[in-house]
């Protein structure tokens, strides 16, 4: 532990990525604590990836400035790469190399010497359950399988800060869980983790998220903070026609966004007041359904802050 | 930048073998390709001609000219499918298409052997160029000189008209050194290319530039295995060419093979350069074509060079395989050696070094 450690593992101020006409990441500030896990989260082409691949020292930003742990990127971008890990979004390894040569290849790029390689090889076969599918041909593992082998080789050289661009897609729930709980264990072990997501149980367990919405930042802060400060207020509807329901209150004004769960409707509103507006227009439709407020939920916060309401309480400038 | 590593070059280049060793098109490709050439360029793709279907009018009618028709006939440039009695009943036939070339011996044949007047008249289809080839062919067929030796020694001694035709010895000879250039040519360029981009097209590129690796050690490991694989196409087509078509190599081996090195060496150049350009492994090979036509009609191992207009000669002064079919050809057939071939190896290295230089240049670009 050096004095640096006491800095945040990334600060951005301003960052900015155009592609042509397209504002794919758009004044960024952010600021990641070493230690945790940061959850980036945020709908399809909102430029979670190209974020990171500018964190990564992948891609010149087109604006603003970049620190990550205490080194100015793109300028010292070789120097970082010794002390990151990326699993990138789409499987990077080799496909026509098995788990072992896959892992072999990159533990000699980090430039392990023969003994050490094995050491780790073995460390990691054991830590990601890839001992008896070493000699398998990465191509042919199965979703999750190939997801522990991507973990194992971004971690290979202990990075203190690792970046996973949406790690768990195509993997079932068990195996996201048992995902996760590695990914503590590393956070516990010091490392700091940038993690992006689509899921909220995923987002739900990360120390702190940012809301990223047309590549800006709508909403940051822990979980618990964000569904404390959001605005607006969750209203659950039963009722035996649920669509009906649901296009009653269309263009409905103060109703923010409506979800049909099964045979309830998840009703985002304004605020308290617009409460009896939709049980009225709820019961014109079924004289029988019942509305309730409900706790809001990190998919509310999401779907608030995506809204691009501007007098959202965490949006920042 | 971070220092170059031997380790980390020595660690892509055993990955590339594990890669090639499992790819078992490609690896067939690399034996297959120039074993298909040979025979391709030995047998079938025969640039002398043979076989043309002819008629012939003796109006002679003497022992004389029977015996060279027969020798005509031996050298296999013509098969006499018709006699007709009249030059006019030959003349049709030509004209119907069921002949392509009119020998005529003249009555006066005997006479014209002792005179200045040419002894035999031939009329050719001028529409086909390969039968006007063979008509030049045939001007020089020495009617006199061999009628006289006959004359001298007993009948049964053809064999130097026999030597003198026998386009399947000549032909050979003269491609191998050449398709030694067109085959690494081919699989050089063209296989560096797809290699390059296909680590970029399956994403690898995006984890490789987060780990400590550069771009030279990455583009360099990627290429040497193809020095190693174009030397042993290299050995193969010669020994091949030896043993089918006994192809000498009447000038040091080892000079051989240093040229054919600087020229493998010229052709990854120009696959590296190709994949800086292109975004997908099929524009590669797209591109790759794009060079190998230029390479294979201009660099006189198709046709003379001499027989080329001014500005294509030029501009085959810049295709590395026309610097080395002279080589080949130059080590091979004439038993030079590289002191006295040093300029074509001097504008391979030229080539290599530019192009190599722009890739660099523009390899920095993409690193974005
Ligand atoms: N190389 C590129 N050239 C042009 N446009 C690009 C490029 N890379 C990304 N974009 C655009 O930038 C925007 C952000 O893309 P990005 O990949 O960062 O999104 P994302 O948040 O990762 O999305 P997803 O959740 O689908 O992975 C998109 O509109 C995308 O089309
Ligand atoms: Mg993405």
């Amino acid at each position: 532990m050096t004095d640096q450690d006491a800095g945040p593992a990334i600060l951005t101020r301003g960052l900015t990525r155009r592609f042509g006409d397209l504002v794919a990441v758009d004044h960024l500030d952010l600021s990641v604590p070493r230690g945790q896990v940061y959850g980036f989260l945020g709908p399809n082409g909102c430029g979670k990836s190209t974020t990171i691949r500018m964190l990564c020292g992948l891609l010149l930003p087109s604006e603003g400035d970049i620190q990550v742990l205490d080194l100015d990127i793109p300028r010292q971008a070789e120097a970082l790469k010794q002390r990151i890990g990326y699993m990138t979004q789409s499987f990077s390894l080799y496909r026509d190399l098995s788990v072992r040569e896959n892992l072999d290849f990159v533990a000699r790029l980090f430039g392990l010497s023969r003994g050490r390689r094995r050491e780790r090889l073995d460390q990691l076969f054991h830590t990601y359950r890839l001992g008896t599918l070493a000699d398998q041909l990465a191509g042919t593992l199965s979703g999750g399988q190939r997801q522990r082998l991507a973990l194992a080789a971004a971690v290979l050289n202990d990075p203190e800060l690792l970046f996973l661009d949406e790690p768990t897609s195509a993997v079932d729930p068990q195996s996201r869980r048992d995902f996760w709980d590695v990914l503590f264990g590393l956070a516990d072990g010091g490392t700091t983790l940038l993690v992006s997501t689509h899921y909220m149980d995923e987002a739900e367990r990360c120390h702190r998220l940012a809301i990223l919405q047309d590549g800006a930042l709508v909403a940051e802060g822990s979980p618990a903070r964000l569904k404390e400060e959001m605005r607006g207020v969750s209203l659950l509807v039963t009722t035996a026609n649920p669509r009906r329901a649901q296009h009653a209150l269309d263009d409905q004004e103060g109703v923010r966004s409506c979800a049909q769960i099964g045979a309830t409707l998840r009703v985002l509103v304004d605020d308290e007041a617009t409460l009896a507006t939709v049980r009225q227009r709820v019961r014109d439709v079924d004289p029988d359904a019942t509305v309730a407020v409900t706790d809001v939920n990190l998919e509310d916060v999401f779907v608030a802050a995506t809204l691009g309401r501007p007098e959202h309480g965490e949006a920042r400038s | 930048m971070i220092g170059f590593s031997v380790h980390r070059l020595w660690a892509v280049v055993t990955k590339e073998l594990r890669q090639l060793k499992r790819d078992r098109l490609t690896y067939a490709m690399i034996v297959g390709i120039p074993i298909m050439q040979l025979l391709l360029f030995g047998y079938a793709i025969n640039m002398d001609v043979r076989h043309l279907p002819a008629a012939v009018v003796d109006q002679a009618h003497s022992s004389r000219s029977r015996q060279v028709i027969d020798e005509l006939h031996q050298s296999r440039v013509f098969d006499f499918l018709y006699a007709p009695a009249t030059s006019s009943g030959a003349q049709t036939l030509l004209r119907n298409g069921d002949v392509k070339v009119i020998v005529v011996v003249p009555a006066d044949f005997e006479h014209r052997l002792t005179t200045d007047q040419p002894p035999l008249q031939l009329i050719v289809d001028g529409s086909d160029q390969v039968v006007q080839q063979a008509a030049r062919q045939l001007s020089q067929f020495p009617v006199r000189a061999y009628l006289r030796g006959q004359s001298l020694s007993p009948p049964s001694s053809p064999v130097a008209v026999a030597a003198y035709y026998n386009p399947r010895r000549q032909a050979p000879l003269n491609t191998v050194p050449g398709l030694i250039g067109v085959i690494l040519t081919m699989t050089m360029v063209m296989f560096t290319a797809i290699a390059l981009v296909r680590e970029r097209e399956h994403g690898n590129q995006e984890f490789l530039i987060t780990t400590p690796l550069s771009s030279a050690e990455l583009t360099l490991g990627k290429v040497l295995p193809f020095i190693g694989i174009g030397v042993i196409q290299t050995s193969l087509v010669l020994l091949l060419g030896h043993l089918i078509f006994q192809v000498p190599v009447r000038g040091p081996l080892l000079d051989l093979y240093l040229a054919a090195l600087v020229f493998i060496v010229a052709s990854l150049a120009l696959g590296i350069l190709i994949s800086t350009v292109v975004r997908s492994q099929f524009q590669a090979m797209q591109a790759a074509i794009f060079t190998f036509l230029p390479q294979i009609l201009l660099s006189g191992f198709m046709f003379p060079f001499e027989g080329m207009p001014r500005p294509a000669q030029w501009f085959a002064e810049i295709l590395p395989l026309t610097h080395f079919v002279r080589l080949s050809r130059g080590i091979m057939l004439r038993g030079a050696d590289l002191t006295s071939l040093w300029p074509e190896l001097l504008a391979l290295g030229v080539f290599s070094a530019v192009a190599l230089g722009v890739a660099i240049l523009r390899v920095n670009k993409r690193l974005d």
